[in-house]
């Protein structure tokens, strides 16, 4: 009567503190230049190599540029940032994936992409996002720069265990509805703290339908209700993705682990501590209209009005819609928007830029709307001209940039002016997120594409 | 940054806001330094600075009247990025505590990796204090690590608080997991060897 979280968590358990946390064994470490530096000095204060290098995977990702890679980056202490991973890496023996090489790309577009993420595996990184790789069928979360530095040092962790959560989303999605959405959608139901303490299962016919593409962007934003993690138990959908990746198991090996991973589910009687049920039917195409990602509604409601928020958290509630110059009980509908955005670790992947593509064909840009299109990898970036949908975009006035985080928290030039409404496709619209003063609503790469051909919230069932 | 927590009695510097995410603490722009030296100056920037980079006398760490080591905000503080910069800039602006009704995950374990206490008290208790703060911004509160509690000195109210008894044992003797961990270390290949 096992969840799946406790069969791959109870194999992972060096010992359990008393009164204290477990000692988590770690199979994967992932590593990028903005959380890691702090790490590293860490090791050399105390004299310490990198306990077990061939499972740690670096790569910079947040503060590279996305045009020009082949130059120097013009910020000097991101430059600094990036070159003091790859001093790191050169000094610690650890893999690198440098910035402008093949390899490169956000790292959580990149573990998955490259097979080195799989079932059943512990994975953390110095990054909230890392519950994306839990579509893969396996625990993984973000982690502080204090817990890189004792995985690094370890490879375990000290953690409590967290609690045990499942949501089923019944059904099947209707058409226009992305994988974006079921997320939008459960997160405001929950909140943004509504999982905290807790490890999500997903499952639920919506999630067995949907392609590894959608499992990543689901997972990826998890955190975004709190919860530490969340992923999806692994089957045919997802060997079929891992088979033949650079990193997956070959020949006997692939036999074997495929014995093995077809036993990660969870018992038929297994108990969860909470339990929770979605209907597809109920979620249309979603955006956001606040500072967190859990303020979102349908495209074609309105903003709530103040009595509808519980009185402690109507002063947050104001400051966030004066922050985005909305009123209460507003339609967003039409709404004028000034950039788009398609990229991020939660949708920089190919089935992204096919979905944005396929809107788009056969339309032009709207001329007032600034669009950025950045690929998840340079991977990516290969498949996209592969299928020819450069071609396609580049007919409807968009142009592909190269790869990195971008403005999904703006640590490069990619920044969002002051003011600016931006829809985009990212994880997060805190208060400055895209560049101080930039406003943020959250949408799936459909309802970006449709923004970007009208120039205002459109409802791309429409279109 | 290793230091000894015992008992601390302090004034609070309040922030009756809900979700304070992490992005607030310290936005992403001041995250690319490579060190941990200066966070502090930017904890809240935006908050604490305009646009046009003058201070903002209505944020309350600008205001005098308001002073102390610990910070009182409003349900799920530090929610959002893992970015451990945000205990660091709470750290380094000289706070010890952060009393709240609720937290985020991963930035309660970066409070107590970098020796800050996070104390979780009820809604009415948060509530409370927050009153009290108003009615007085020198409320003092006094935060008891050894017998986990948080007593509220203006109305005499006092909760107690959870921690573990192994985290509670590092913060009172100054130690940090990566101790721990390292003179763990046989115990991990040990655990390899078998697995194989």
């Amino acid at each position: 009567m096992n969840t799946l979280f406790d069969k791959i968590w109870d194999k992972h358990v060096i010992q359990v503190i008393d009164d204290g946390p477990t000692q988590l064994y770690i199979d994967r470490l992932f590593c990028h230049e903005v959380t890691s530096p702090q790490a590293f000095d860490g090791l050399r204060e105390r004299n310490l190599e990198v306990f077990r290098p061939e499972q740690v995977f670096c790569m910079p990702d947040h503060n590279i540029p996305t045009h020009d890679q082949d130059k120097p980056i013009e910020d000097s202490i991101g430059r600094k940032q990036v070159e003091t991973l790859d001093a790191n890496c050169a000094q610690f023996g650890l893999t690198e994936y440098k910035m402008n090489s093949k390899d490169n790309g956000i790292i959580h577009v990149v573990g998955p992409e490259k097979g080195l993420s799989l079932p059943g595996m512990t994975i953390v990184c110095g990054d909230s996002h890392t519950s994306t790789h839990g579509a893969m069928g396996a625990i993984a979360f973000g982690i502080g720069t204090s817990e890189v530095e004792m995985v690094l040092a370890s490879q375990c962790i000290l953690q409590t265990k967290p609690k045990s959560m499942r949501i089923n989303i019944n059904g099947k999605l209707s058409k226009g509805v992305t994988p974006k959405d079921v997320a939008l959608f459960i997160m405001s139901k929950l909140t943004t703290s509504g999982a905290t303490g807790y490890f999500v299962e997903y499952a639920g016919q919506v999630v067995r339908d949907m392609s590894m593409e959608g499992r990543l962007t689901l997972c990826n934003l998890s955190i975004e209700m709190g919860a530490r993690g969340g992923f999806v138990a692994p089957d045919e959908t997802t060997f079929a993705y891992i088979k033949g990746r650079e990193y997956a198991p070959k020949g006997e090996a692939w036999d074997k682990a495929i014995a093995k991973w077809k036993t990660l589910k969870s018992d038929k009687d297994a108990v969860f501590d909470k339990e929770l049920n979605f209907e597809a039917d109920e979620i249309e195409p979603r955006i956001t209209y606040g500072t967190n990602p859990g303020m979102g509604i349908g495209i074609t409601e309105q903003i709530p009005t103040a009595e509808l928020i519980e009185e402690n958290g109507r002063a947050s509630f104001m400051k966030s819609l004066h922050y985005m110059g909305f009123e209460p009980g507003q339609k967003l509908l039409g709404h004028p928007i000034d950039y788009i955005f398609l990229g991020a670790c939660t949708n920089g992947r190919i089935e992204d830029f096919r979905a944005f593509a396929s809107t788009v064909k056969g339309k032009r840009k709207a001329d007032n709307v600034t669009a950025w299109l950045v690929p998840g990898s340079w991977a990516v970036g290969k498949q996209i001209t592969e299928e020819g949908l450069d071609r396609i975009l580049a007919d409807a006035g968009f142009e592909i940039r190269q790869p990195g985080c971008s403005a999904c928290l703006a640590m490069n030039d990619d920044k969002i002016p002051a003011g600016k409404y931006s829809v985009s496709t990212s994880n997060r619209n805190f208060e400055g997120r895209q560049g101080p003063g930039a406003r943020t609503i959250l949408a799936s790469p459909l309802v970006a594409a449709a923004a970007a051909i009208t120039g205002k919230i459109t409802d791309p069932r429409t279109l | 940054m290793k230091q000894k927590f015992h008992i601390i009695t302090s004034s609070c510097i309040p922030l009756p806001l809900e979700n304070i995410d992490t992005d607030q603490i310290i936005p992403a722009r001041f995250l690319k330094a490579t060190d941990k030296k200066g966070m502090g100056d930017n904890l809240f920037r935006d908050w604490r600075y305009n646009a046009d980079g003058q201070l903002n006398k209505d944020f309350v760490l600008n205001d005098p009247s308001y002073s102390g080591v610990i910070l009182v905000a409003g349900k799920n503080f530090g929610s959002g990025s893992s970015r451990e910069h945000a205990a660091w800039a709470i750290a380094g602006a000289g706070f010890r505590v952060v009393i709240s009704s609720f937290f985020a995950d991963i930035h309660k374990n970066n409070e107590l990796n970098n020796f800050v206490l996070p104390v979780v008290v009820s809604e009415s208790f948060l509530q409370g204090l927050f009153s009290s703060i108003a009615a007085d911004h020198q409320t003092q509160v006094c935060v008891d690590l050894p017998n986990q509690t948080v007593t509220n000195l203006a109305t005499g109210e006092s909760e107690h608080f959870e921690i573990n008894s192994y985290k509670k044992h590092c913060l009172i003797n100054g130690l940090d997991d990566v101790d721990f961990l390292v003179e763990n270390r046989n115990k991990v290949i040990e655990w390899e060897n078998q697995r194989m």
